[in-house]
């Protein structure tokens, strides 16, 4: 590959490489995202590659690894273009199929389509299908475009041209009053504008000066950075050169967990890619401008994705926080100026380069702009990743998007902002989804996790599960967050235990508040959150637990039994075989009955009872 | 001057060396603050959190804590409101479920009456307030001790809990232990710290021991002092 060794240079390449795009190619374009390649995608890949070499189609056809599309739910993913024909649940023996019928002869495969659940209609393209109609898929939307291993994909795409634009016109200054207008939020949490950021280390005395991409992604459910790195890495690396042009930095490290071994695996190929074109390194696209990229593994502590415990782990000492009076931007990184954002947050910057700021301006919210990713988990049908625009609401996510609550369930809360967000119950639903909103209710936007609970989720138990999360991750450096959330934990096991005390309730917000006060970095100012909204929300349950003994929502063990309902239960003796203690007895076509000694209230025969005749009290 | 700086602690008009702390600026006033991982000759390390302080700068109101909070220029301070009081009382609850035993934990818990920790205790003894590590690290130059694990089970550990190859028993650690975790003791010329014997150096006049051979040659390599600096106790000399 020759390096390229001035702006003009790199829109001739970027030219040539479009051109060589056969548009008259079919693609098959094949998810292979952590999620889908859980389901198997290598081998329906490799399997589609054989088939189209076996029938000599190298000429019709390609097949394409993309990263994630989003639609986890519904993998292995299989997307036909052109015409946008949307395959779910794609198997290795459909290949030929799709290769024959859909590919030469256009005609659809009815069982591969997707139905949709309300109307029972079969949906062919994409973007017609209810999980993506409402989306706006800027940053996601371009990984199905691309093989994230190929530079030239993400070239042909515009990719790199929001770089070579700013070094061929634009003056660092003026990059930095761009994203301020845009008012771009960084999308890990804290919502800080990223111009005023990069305006504050541009400004800041210190050499060399730093830009970090932190992918230390870690809250339960979330894999939004996850799929952007995998799916996308150049666009992240994009970004971060914009930004280190406009802060004058010449050194940047990505932290990205280990556990994200694609990841770090596209990423690292993505550096070295670019490197070899000289779009990363010394003097890049001729310019006086030179920046590098490291690539630091992370050990797997979630505090690491606290900025200054991600520093400390740069630096090779354990990942402790550092109270934040001076702020990174003028020491931070081996106490330099540094700026670091995460890594939606360096996504969206080619996108506000590349369209303007004005465009930007126009999706979202007063105060926060754009689109945002969210992962969207728990009791919901459509389990994936979406990218909406700021402001649309809850129930749109979640009714719309997400295709509502499997089993016919109802919806109880939702939580967003991570393990350290706050549970939001039904009656704001129709909130919009923005920074300032979300905090209002008592939760947060945080870096985009949003578990979706239904009435079957016990509000105390889970409160205990994300302070237990915490309590484990908590580096242990503050008295408040080492000690006072795992005393608040210890007072949620004697509640869910039956155990609970007059006074507990009390207890655990006056401690929930002066943790939050007293801890020294957010990791424990806003552990008490799921508590704190669970109790706003949901005291009554609280209160049930305590004074009655009782779990509503049927899932404290030691709270509730399990009872055969003599009127409904039809003996069909489903329920006999997944118990695991024996306690079910009875013979077929004929009326069980539960033995309470016997009885572990694991719920099994709850769960798979089909007429509702197990009844939990 | 340019670098002093006026502040208001509790309404008090003040004037602090720029760089400073609350703290500093707090004590050269004489107003108290309680604080126990902080030690003037330690870098400030903002742990324990007792010593949060409510400030009010550029119309912004928070609590921070007073050891690491550095003073400026319009800076206002209240040392005792509701929320620091509230930060204070739990964080002494938390401490003293570690270690009821402890007189300076008591000592607190009265000045802020608390009269007794409402959590369930789980004696281990150290508060992790890290002086002995960082006592070890910056004062002595030997960082033989460490944190091991993190969160709740956090523990103050030789390397691998195993015979501390660095240490020079010089006990430093226990000396800055507010809380008489960290002991040690001697017996026939062998003071034992950190499960590790190690044998005190005899004066070659009187026969008394003078401090651990590893401490005494640790003295004389960074000290720069003749081989035989220490044959010789202060009784003697």
């Amino acid at each position: 590959m020759k390096k390229l060794t001035t702006p003009q240079d790199f829109f001739d390449y970027q030219s040539e490489v479009k051109k060589s795009v056969d548009p008259k190619k079919t693609q098959i374009i094949i998810c292979a995202g952590s999620g889908c390649l859980a389901y198997g995608t290598q081998k329906l890949i490799d399997g589609f590659k054989a088939e189209i070499e076996q029938q000599n189609l190298q000429d019709v056809m390609d097949v394409r690894a993309s990263g994630c599309h989003g639609f986890c739910e519904r993998g292995p993913i299989v997307l036909i273009s052109p015409g946008n024909i949307f395959y779910q649940k794609v198997g290795l023996k459909d290949a030929p199929e799709i290769i024959e019928k859909t590919v030469l002869n256009g005609e659809t495969i009815e069982r591969l389509l997707y139905k949709d659940p309300q109307t029972g209609e079969k949906i062919i393209r994409e973007h017609d299908v209810g999980f993506y109609k409402k989306q706006q898929r800027f940053i996601l939307g371009q990984n199905s475009q691309i093989n994230p291993t190929s530079i030239n994909d993400y070239l042909a795409i515009g990719g790199y041209g929001a770089l070579a634009k700013v070094l061929s016109e634009t003056k660092p200054q003026e990059v930095i009053d761009e994203i301020i207008e845009a008012n771009l939020r960084g999308r890990g949490g804290g919502g800080f504008p990223a111009g005023w950021k990069w305006d504050s280390t541009r400004k800041a005395v210190g050499d060399p000066k730093y830009v970090i991409c932190n992918a230390d992604e870690g809250d339960p459910g979330a894999y939004m950075d996850r799929s952007i790195l995998e799916g996308n890495p150049h666009t992240v690396l994009e970004g971060m050169l914009i930004g280190a042009y406009a802060i004058g930095s010449s050194e940047g490290y990505i932290y990205v967990r280990n556990e994200y071994p694609l990841a770090v695996t596209n990423i690292t190929l993505a550096i070295e890619q670019a490197r070899e074109l000289g779009l990363i390194g010394k003097n890049i696209m001729g310019t006086d401008f030179s920046f590098d990229i490291q690539i630091n593994r992370g050990g797997g502590a979630f505090v690491c994705g606290e900025s200054s415990a991600l520093f400390a782990s740069i630096e090779g000492r354990a990942g402790e926080p550092r109270a934040k009076y001076v702020h990174a931007t003028d020491r931070g990184l081996y106490d330099k100026p540094t700026c670091l954002n995460n890594v939606e947050t360096w996504a969206n910057v080619p996108l506000v380069i590349s369209k303007g700021a004005k465009w930007y301006q126009s999706i979202g919210t007063e105060n926060s702009k754009g689109t945002k990713i969210f992962a969207l988990v728990g009791k919901i049908n459509n389990t994936g990743l979406v990218e909406v625009p700021m402001g649309i609401t809850l129930r749109e996510i979640i009714f719309e998007i997400g295709g509502g609550i499997p089993k016919g369930r109802k919806f109880k809360a939702v939580q967003t902002g991570g393990p350290s967000g706050g549970c939001i119950p039904e009656e704001y639903l129709d909130s919009p989804v923005d920074f300032d909103e979300l905090t209002k209710l008592g939760s947060m936007m945080g870096s985009g996790g949003m578990i979706v609970m239904d009435e079957r989720t016990c509000m105390v138990d889970i409160a205990r599960y994300f302070l237990q999360f915490l309590e484990d991750e908590s580096c242990g450096k503050c008295t408040p967050c080492r000690e006072g959330v795992h005393q608040m934990r210890v007072i949620l096991d004697r509640i869910c235990e039956g155990n609970g005390q007059e006074g507990d309730i009390e207890t655990l917000e006056w401690m929930g508040q002066a943790i939050a006060d007293g801890s020294l970095c957010a990791l424990g100012g806003s552990a008490p959150a799921p508590v704190l909204s669970t109790i706003r929300y949901f005291r009554d349950e609280y209160e049930a637990h305590i004074k009655d003994k009782k779990c509503p929502a049927g899932v404290c063990k030691a709270l509730i039994t399990y009872k055969i309902d003599s009127e409904t239960c039809n003996g069909c003796h489903l329920c006999f075989k997944p118990c695991p203690t024996d306690a079910i007895a009875g013979e077929k076509k004929k009326l069980h009955t539960l033995d309470q000694d016997k009885c572990i209230q694991c719920g099994a025969c709850y769960e798979v009872c089909k007429f509702d005749a197990v009844i939990v009290e | 001057m340019s670098d002093k700086v006026n502040l208001t602690i509790d309404g008090r008009k003040l004037e602090a060396p720029a760089g400073s702390t609350i703290l500093q600026a707090a004590k050269d006033a004489n107003i108290y603050i309680p604080h126990l991982c902080h030690n003037d000759e330690l870098k400030p390390y903002g742990a324990c959190r007792l010593c949060v302080v409510e400030i009010t700068h550029r119309n912004r109101t928070r609590i921070v804590a007073s050891c690491i909070y550095e003073v400026a220029e319009g800076l206002e301070v209240q040392t005792v409101t509701e929320r620091v009081l509230n930060v204070r009382k739990l964080v002494i609850e938390l401490l003293l479920s570690r270690n009821k035993k402890s007189q300076v934990l008591q000592d607190i818990a009265q000045k802020l009456e608390v009269e007794k920790s409402r959590f369930e205790l789980d004696i281990k003894g150290c508060i992790l307030c890290g002086m002995c590590i960082r006592t070890c690290k910056e004062v002595v130059g030997v960082n033989a001790i460490g944190y091991k694990s993190r969160g709740f089970t956090r523990e103050v550990a030789t390397p691998f809990d195993e015979t501390p190859p660095d240490c020079i028993a010089c006990g430093s650690c226990a000396y800055v232990c507010p809380v008489d975790f960290i002991q040690y003791s001697e017996k026939n010329g062998v003071r034992t710290i950190w499960n590790t014997e190690f044998p005190m150096q005899k004066c070659t006049k009187c026969g008394r021991h003078i401090a651990p051979v590893k401490q005494l040659d640790h003295f004389k390599e960074t000290l720069n002092l003749p081989e035989d600096h220490f044959d010789i106790c202060l009784h003697c000399r």
